[in-house]
């Protein structure tokens, strides 16, 4: 269907961004790439929306390596993320994250900031961010904050983000020597979001393990974790999975098949992590 | 402070197929429709429209995108080809003669977004890519006719001709 869109406004600076938003009264939504929010205007799954368009802010852009971590601008583009040296040296998890997102003419033109804003529970983005330790820089006209990834998605397409707020930049930890990071996903076509996915992270502090398609949000698998981080083997770890993981059945899989995709996929990335 | 309004109907002035377009569109006009509908430019193809079938690929400042997932709104300052326009130029006669050679297409509808899908893989890969590599690159356009054996064959023989093209003149 055509998009349903009440108006459109190009923001020229991040205080006209707070401005519009401000003056629509909770109405307006923010577009970068637009790649998961024109298909849900086209398939009148969003109220018409009076957009702001933020794609042009020069202070939303750029990769560089900023206090011990690597700053991301939020309308870095999947496809740069795929590219960029520095995230390939730094943060090789987003490396390999970006090609499992969709197709290459997406790619060119989704967003970071637009992935973690709209918060799809079966997305790559904000399982990384959470196995990552990331932080979220926001801002307002009121000034900026810092939300932890583990905080910041709440539910279903809701996170911690407020309507006056515009996602800035990501803050993700710098990779030191020894640290592994590997994401795997379950798919039945190239492109489609994860049946069941797993980004992994092994560094001085252990494991970390954040799955996606398995709830209405991204989850970490804290009590495998721990029992992979006190020296407990992988058979235990993947017990308590259940614990860990409660997830749904829907037209794409059965809520025991997604157990045991996430038991297949813990198997699977525990051996990247730990051989390489 | 510049003003904090909405429009309805946005201006734009962009590029498409190397000629200047200067036009007032509707907020929520799709580029695909602004093409087809304001323009008349009826090579990219509205399909499902919201951005899974493919049909609608085309090229915005020098990426492969989706004609639907766009809003024409967005376009201003921005350099837009078609399959008219690459089709003009002849840079991908060889790549068209050669889906038409191996009969890559039937109804034709995915054709123009695919021959995008396949001159971006032809264009970013150094070498002849490997079938599965070109299976993954057209893996977002969609074909109903042929079973896209033929569209791959299609693709790694332009890529094979080319990469001898070029290993010829080095």
């Amino acid at each position: 269907m055509k998009a349903s869109v009440a108006g459109y406004a190009r923001a020229q600076s991040l205080d006209h961004a707070f401005n519009l938003l401000h003056s629509a009264l909770g109405e307006a939504v923010v577009i970068a790439g637009g790649q998961s929010l024109v298909a849900s205007l086209n398939l009148r799954l969003s109220e018409e929306a009076l957009l702001v368009d933020i794609r042009h802010l020069p202070e939303l852009r750029g990769i560089g390596v900023r206090d011990g971590f690597l700053r991301l601008g939020a309308l870095t583009r999947h496809a740069e993320l795929a590219s960029d040296p520095l995230v390939g040296e730094h943060v090789p998890l987003l490396a390999q994250a970006a090609p499992l997102i969709a197709h290459a003419a997406i790619r060119s033109r989704g967003t970071l900031g637009g992935s973690l804003a709209n918060a799809d529970p079966a997305a790559e983005l904000p399982a990384c961010m959470i196995a990552l330790g990331a932080e979220i820089l926001v801002r307002s006209a009121q000034g900026e904050r810092r939300i932890p990834a583990h905080s910041f998605f709440e539910g279903l397409f809701t996170t911690a983000l407020e309507e006056s707020e515009i996602i800035i930049a990501v803050d993700v930890p710098l990779k030191t020597a020894g640290d592994q990071h590997v994401i795997q996903e379950l798919t039945r076509r190239s492109g489609d979001y994860a049946i069941v996915g797993l980004a992994g992270v092994k560094s001085v502090n252990g494991v970390r393990l954040a799955y996606f398609g398995v709830s209405d949000k991204p989850v970490l698998a804290a009590g495998a974790m721990d029992i992979l981080n006190s020296g407990g083997s992988i058979d235990d770890a993947v017990a308590a999975l259940r614990g860990d993981l409660d997830p749904e059945s829907d037209p794409h899989a059965s809520a025991e098949y997604r157990r045991h995709l996430a038991a297949v996929l813990m198997r699977r990335v525990m051996v990247d992590l730990t051989n390489s | 402070m510049t003003q904090a309004t909405f429009e309805q109907l946005v201006e734009v002035s962009l590029t498409v197929n190397g000629e200047r377009v200067d036009a007032r569109v509707p907020a929520g006009r799709h580029v695909v429709d602004f093409l087809r509908l304001d323009l008349g430019l009826t090579g990219a193809h509205a399909g499902c429209e919201h951005g899974v079938c493919g049909a609608c690929t085309l090229q915005i400042d020098g990426e492969i995108v989706r004609g639907c997932l766009i809003l024409a709104a967005q376009m201003d300052g921005a350099e837009i080809w078609t399959i008219e326009g690459v089709t003009d130029s002849k840079e991908i006669a060889d790549l068209q003669d050669n889906f038409v050679e191996r009969n890559a297409l039937q109804c034709g509808f995915c054709t123009p977004g695919m021959i995008f899908a396949a001159r971006d893989i032809l264009t970013r890969h150094k070498g002849v890519p490997g079938r599965a590599d070109i299976r993954e690159h057209i893996s977002g356009n969609y074909c109903r006719c042929t079973g896209y054996e033929a569209i791959v064959d299609a693709i790694e023989t332009t890529a094979r001709a080319r990469n001898s093209a070029k290993e010829g003149a080095e």
